[in-house]
């Protein structure tokens, strides 16, 4: 098995209603540390429920998720997920929000404040810690979602489309932000998207998925330099021609 | 490791311009809005109050010119209630009937709220219980109150059992009902951020189910008005249905109308009341019912 790899997904297969419908079959997987490893694939393919067995929220039906060699059973600490819908509190203060991570795990009074603030200043929404959720605009939401998980220091982050459903100039801007961060928090991250764009400028690799049965049918290096501009990246002809080559790997599907 | 040294350093980004553009378009908007609301407000007081001085008014008239044995009019229940407030009788039967009403609905409050929890967690007892419950709600509580007063004679315990049959169910079915509709991916978000049951209940669970309990017990309050003064009217006579019924039968119409118009300022008060406790304790559910 691949040394030195954060994460491994060993052979597994998720099937759902006794067998009759399949998430992903025989998945193999392997996220270094530090890396951010994109998933792309078109829907269906089974990459939500793949990212839900890494994060421990659902058991595969067959193979082993490990992180640092140890197989996955539950949401285990020091992974933290960014999910599509935000999944703020509604009840929740943004700052309440933010905390919510570290006040489960039972962190410190102190130190739970002091690390909401941090977060909530670092995705920029200083000002607005006592604003619920209803009162920000969708990007806000997916800021206030991004230092819940950030909050509680996790070597772990995964992410499930976190940027699909803000607009295109703010999924842009915090596409920027993430490599940011990145640089400076380097974390493990597995970032699922439908968007090739987002993959490349994003990945250190990218997985693309194809459905029927849902499976990983290839993993490509993209091995633009970091720190990263996505605008450069966008520039460069590597660029297009994976671009290419992965709407090739989907067209089937998408023809379908 | 790295996270300590970042702490001194600028954010990653402020609020992009479109969104801040957005927060300043939101609150001119609130603004706006609140002004609108408030003229609108006025609008519907004034309304009101023409309705009220043209109902009263035609009443008066009206009222005046039919036998009083029949019937009244505002003035005469006026002149009544001034006069039954003074001499302190009003209070006297009306808070005979409160205590029975606040012992009841707070018992059927506690127990309706916890039994509701229960089903709702515990399937065993949901499918075991959930039978009675809907046929229990769907009765008619009228029907069960010669039972009750077999059960527990005519006096102030019979009564409060009364209240709280009739109060009972909807807050129960209202819990239940909470609680199920909890959005599973918040609970999935939960279970991400590796809460156990306890916190589920405390940070998801409950908070999300609070407007749905609120609506049970508003429910509630309706039904126990009505179950208090049939209390009074089926069980021992006294409180405010004692009121009703001696005025009634000595054909004191004024008189007897005074306690019927406190039960519904008092019906309106305590709605009112529910309503400004929900708005403080859970803001996030009305404002978001208004966008």
């Amino acid at each position: 098995m691949s040394d030195g790899a954060k994460i491994v997904v060993d052979r597994a297969s998720k099937l759902f209603l006794e067998g009759t419908v399949v998430a992903f079959r025989n998945v193999e997987l392997s996220v270094r540390p530090d890396e951010i490893l994109c998933i792309v694939g078109p829907s269906g393919c089974g990459k939500t429920t793949l990212l839900r067995c890494i994060g421990g929220l659902v058991a595969p039906t067959s193979g082993r998720v490990l992180i640092d060699g140890a197989a996955v059973d539950r949401p285990r600490p020091g992974v933290a997920i960014v999910f599509q819908h935000f999944g703020l509190l509604p009840w929740k203060t943004v700052a309440a929000n933010v905390a919510f991570g570290l006040k489960v795990a039972g962190a410190p009074r102190g130190e739970i404040s002091e690390r909401a603030d941090h977060y909530i200043k670092l995705v920029g929404l200083a000002g607005f810690e006592s604003h619920y959720p209803y009162q920000l605009s969708g990007g806000m939401q997916q800021r206030v979602g991004l230092a819940r998980a950030l909050a509680t220091h996790p070597e772990v982050l995964l992410m499930d489309e976190p940027f699909a459903s803000v607009d295109a100039q703010t999924r842009e801007v915090l596409q920027e932000e993430l490599l940011e961060l990145h640089e400076r928090e380097r974390k493990t991250m597995i970032f699922i998207t439908h968007s090739i764009d987002e993959a490349l400028v994003l990945g250190d690799r990218v997985a693309v998925m194809a459905t029927h049965p849902g499976r990983v049918k290839e993993v490509l290096t993209v091995g633009f330099s970091r720190p990263r501009d996505p605008a450069a990246v966008r520039a460069e002809t590597r660029y297009a021609e994976m671009r290419n080559h992965i709407w090739s790997e989907l067209r089937p599907a998408a023809v379908v | 490791m790295s996270i300590s040294k970042t702490d001194e350093r600028i954010a990653l980004g402020a609020v992009p311009a479109a969104d801040q553009e957005l927060m300043r378009e939101q609150e001119a908007a609130r603004l706006r809005a609140a002004a609108l609301q408030r003229r609108a407000a006025l609008g519907r007081a004034a309304i009101r109050l023409a309705s009220l001085i043209i109902v009263l008014g035609g009443w008066e008239y009206f009222g005046r010119q039919t036998n009083p044995v029949l019937f009244t009019y505002p003035t005469a229940i006026a002149n009544a209630a001034v006069k039954m407030i003074a001499s302190g009788e009003l209070w006297k039967y009306l808070w005979q009937s409160l205590i029975v009403l606040f012992i009841g609905l707070g018992l059927a409050a506690v127990f309706g709220i916890a039994l509701g929890l229960i089903m709702a967690r515990f399937r065993v007892v949901d499918i075991a219980l959930d039978t009675y419950i809907t046929a229990l709600y769907s009765i008619p509580s009228v029907a069960l109150v010669p039972v009750l007063v077999l059960w527990f004679g005519f006096e102030a315990t019979a009564k409060t059992a009364v209240v709280f049959l009739f109060t009972f169910f909807p807050i129960v079915i209202n819990t239940y009902q909470g609680v199920k509709n909890v959005d599973e991916r918040l609970l999935e978000v939960g279970r991400a951020f590796r809460c156990g049951e306890r916190d589920l209940w405390i940070h998801i669970v409950l908070p999300a189910a609070l407007p749905f309990i609120v609506a049970g017990l508003r429910l509630a309050i309706g039904r126990g008005l009505i179950g208090m003064v049939l209390a009074d009217l089926y069980t021992a006579i006294t409180g405010i249905g004692y009121l009703i019924s001696r005025y009634a039968s000595t054909y004191r119409i004024d008189a007897m109308f005074v306690p019927i118009v406190t039960l519904g300022i008092l019906g309106i008060t305590l709605t009112g009341l529910l309503r400004f406790v929900e708005r403080r304790i859970a803001p996030w559910a009305h404002q978001a019912g208004r966008e």
